[in-house]
């Protein structure tokens, strides 16, 4: 496993692709915290504003940006060829694949944790002054659960990802499935009316996992902040034991 | 120029060069089976996915006084066009057989305005008091009093002067003078009715004309009254008007005497009212109190803003992602599999490879976006109907419009994808920035401070969606035909030329990648 490890490392780190979508993922997902955070004097009307969910607005991006980190890890191998001689090397092909998950993993969690946390800081700074909402210190329980979650979620992004590339095997195909089960569920929801609305937001992956950046008001969340995250781990999970079968029984 | 260039170029080589690049470039998109199912795919999941909003949307529609709610719209008209019209008021009229006219001097203008908005039961002692800026009051000729009937009318404003407005969307503003102790006439003459005013009686001056087909020989004419919802921001308040007339005056046979009628102000009418009113004659002076409004049917929150096209927009971005993940590989394949070396090869005019591809997929685009919209269209319209859902009516010419507009979204983007592709070589780019670029905006865009939601769907290629805006929208009415009410800042041809823009430039910037770089 170590070995595998190690050659997956090393694969990741010597693409020049990894370095700039890890640093995209930061710039992303701050970048649109602060222009949303900026200017929420504006658009605070009335109750208390949720700044720590506004700060990380900008996950809805980055995530993207995660997407195609973990998608280019395994499609491009395929792309290449190059996953012929990755399997001819290690023939047990699980263990290629949790050590892909795992370097995969591991860089997301790295990017993420930049990006979460420099959203937080960032918003603070451009949190417009007398705007009556204050952005709570990390350390405190639900902006911890919210910063913490965050991360979690892209990386549980991110493997969700690399498990539909892996039982896809061509880079646009991948990107463009894992973002329409991104992306489509959530404008889903909103153009209908309960109950179908809740039920989507209950199980589509992004509507049920971003409920963890919320830290105020949880009722009005379609399903409790850990439990959204468990339902993004049981979809990361349906794709890694799909891509596993697959891998197992299918010619690369 | 073209004498020199033509013993190299001969025109009829250029011509079938493009031809055979065309054919090479179509046999290369057609034989692949996994891209055909995928069209195939895009399209049946934008039907469903329309079906699917569709049916998500149930009518809870709630009537009269706010607290029964039941299932099903209540009652819209529907205007001599065709178009849904709002057509409530306090009418005093007398029939008139052949020609006559009526004239009256409008002696005062006041109104009321609920401080409760239009969700909540309108109460009488929840009022303040205040004139609403498209407030009616005059004189108004009419076939019959059902709602939505073709009619006639001179009248004062609240601040927007004397007007003479037939049919509920023709409109003729008049001097411009202050409404009130204005004096009014309409005359008719067989099918042309004429509507004038005047400061002092005496001196008159034409507003307009009107000529309504089939006006029958005997007809209604009389004063009226009416004052639509009220917005000052997102809340919408019913109001009421009271205008007081004198010197009344009537030309012409006029059977009966006056009778005070409330037109279209029923509990199953949709048009929220402050109250019915009344009307109060004594010879030649009356007194009417009305709600309401005469005009084009705009006011969403109380219909709802469901079309059969906005339930539309899930279909068609997943018909856009299917295109954009074809687009990309249609390009990205040939650079990874080294099959733009041969293809550039075949043609070396590199500016007719993109070219024919550009056509090819652009074709595929606006045959599977149209015709995906052209099935789901009526899909999404039935299904609403059949939930109760009230749906604006759309004329064949706004279905047209919208099939023909997706075609063109999705072609658009399928062209712009592929000049992407043949920037990057690669294909996550182009698909990353294809998906993101159209969804983003719908959801971040709601957390965006002010404005910057409807700038992004002004400068954005997500502007292109405008072609899914069809509800209707009048300057006749005042109402935020703001985004969040359904409305899309640029109209549908604007919309789709801000696409247009952005694809132009990726067109050529990708035509100097090409040209400058080796394959």
């Amino acid at each position: 496993m170590s070995a595998a490890l190690l050659a997956e490392w090393t694969k990741l780190r010597t693409l020049a692709s990894t370095a700039w979508l890890l640093l995209g993922t930061a710039v992303a997902t701050i970048g649109v915290g602060v222009a949303v955070v900026a200017g929420t004097h504006q658009s605070a009307g009335s109750g208390v504003v949720d700044t720590t969910a506004l700060a990380l607005t900008g996950i809805d991006l980055g995530q993207a940006v995660v997407v195609v980190l973990a998608v280019l890890a395994v499609a491009e191998e395929y792309g290449t060829g190059m996953v012929r001689t990755t399997f001819a090397a290690m023939p047990r092909r699980i263990i290629v694949l949790a050590a892909k998950a795992t370097t995969v993993a591991a860089l997301t969690a790295v990017a993420g944790a930049v990006a979460v946390a420099g959203s937080l800081l960032a918003g603070r700074a451009a949190l417009p002054a007398g705007s009556g909402s204050v952005l709570g210190a990390i350390t405190h329980g639900p902006a911890l659960r919210a910063a913490t979650g965050s991360v979690v979620y892209l990386v549980l992004v991110a493997l969700l990802a690399l498990g539909i590339a892996t039982a896809v095997r061509d880079t646009a195909v991948s990107i463009g499935v894992v973002l329409a089960v991104l992306y489509l569920p959530t404008l889903l929801a909103q153009a209908v009316s309960d109950p179908l609305r809740r039920h989507v937001e209950q199980l589509a992956p992004m509507t049920a996992g971003l409920g963890i950046r919320a830290t105020t008001n949880l009722s009005a969340l379609p399903i409790s902040p850990w439990e959204g995250i468990g339902v993004v781990a049981a979809w990361a999970a349906g794709a890694l034991v799909l891509a596993g079968l697959l891998l197992r029984h299918r010619d690369p | 120029m073209s004498a020199v260039e033509a013993p190299t170029r001969p025109g009829g080589d250029r011509d079938g060069g493009l031809r055979s690049a065309l054919r090479a470039e179509w046999v290369k998109f057609r034989t692949v089976r996994g891209w055909l199912i995928g069209l195939g795919v895009a399209g049946l999941l934008c039907v469903l996915l329309t079906y699917l909003v569709a049916n998500g949307i149930h009518s809870g529609t709630c009537t009269g006084t706010g607290v029964t709610c039941r299932s099903g719209h209540p009652r819209v008209p529907t205007g001599p066009g065709g178009e849904a019209v709002a057509d409530s008021y306090r009418y005093l009229s007398r029939p008139l057989t052949g020609d006559g006219s009526l004239t009256a001097q409008l002696a005062s203008f006041t109104g009321r305005v609920s401080t409760n908005p239009v969700n909540v039961a309108p109460s009488p002692s929840a009022t303040r008091p205040g004139l609403a800026d498209w407030a009616k009051a005059g004189i108004l000729l009419t076939p019959d009093t059902t709602p939505g009937s073709s009619y006639a009318a001179v009248l004062a404003t609240g601040r927007h002067g004397i007007r003479f407005q037939y049919d509920y969307t023709h409109d003729r503003p008049g001097r411009g003078a202050p409404a009130a102790s204005r004096w009014l006439r309409l005359t008719r003459h067989a099918g042309t009715i004429t509507g004038y005013e005047s400061a002092d009686g005496v001196a008159w001056h034409e507003v307009g004309v009107a000529h309504l087909a089939g006006l029958p020989d005997t007809v209604r004419v009389g004063l009226f009254v009416t004052s639509p919802v009220s917005f000052h921001g997102q809340t919408g308040r019913p109001t009421q008007a009271t205008a007081g007339f004198r010197h009344l005056t009537v030309t012409g046979a006029t059977g009966g005497g006056w009778r005070s009628r409330a037109v279209g102000t029923s509990r199953a009418d949709f048009y929220p009212i402050l109250a019915a009113g009344g009307a109060r004659s004594t010879g030649d002076t009356a007194v009417l109190t009305g709600s309401g409004d005469i005009a084009p049917a705009v006011v969403q929150g109380v219909l709802g803003t469901n079309t059969a096209a906005s339930s539309l927009l899930l279909g068609l971005l997943v018909g856009s992602v299917v295109l954009i993940v074809l687009a990309a590989l249609f390009v990205t394949g040939e650079y990874r599999r080294g099959l733009i070396r041969t293809t550039l090869t075949a043609t070396p005019k590199r500016g007719r490879v993109l070219a024919a591809k550009a056509i090819v997929i652009g074709g595929v685009g606006f045959a599977i976006g149209a015709l995906a919209a052209a099935v789901a269209m009526p899909v999404g319209d039935h299904i609403l109907t059949g939930n109760g859902v009230y749906v604006f009516p759309a004329g064949p010419g706004t279905v047209s419009r919208v099939v023909v507009g997706c075609g063109l979204v999705t072609a658009l983007v399928a062209v712009a994808v592929l000049a992407l592709g043949v920037m990057l070589r690669r294909s996550a780019g182009a698909v990353t920035a294809g998906v993101v670029v159209f969804v983003l905006p719908y959801l971040i865009g709601a957390s965006l401070p002010g404005t910057a939601e409807t700038w992004l769907f002004r400068v954005t290629p997500a502007a292109a969606f405008s072609v899914l805006g069809v509800l209707p929208r009048s300057s006749l009415v005042d109402y935020p035909y703001t985004f969040a009410n359904g409305y899309y800042p640029l109209p549908p041809w604007a919309g789709l030329l801000v696409l247009a823009g952005y694809v132009a430039v990726a067109l050529g910037a990708a035509r100097l990648t090409l040209q400058r770089r080796d394959a």
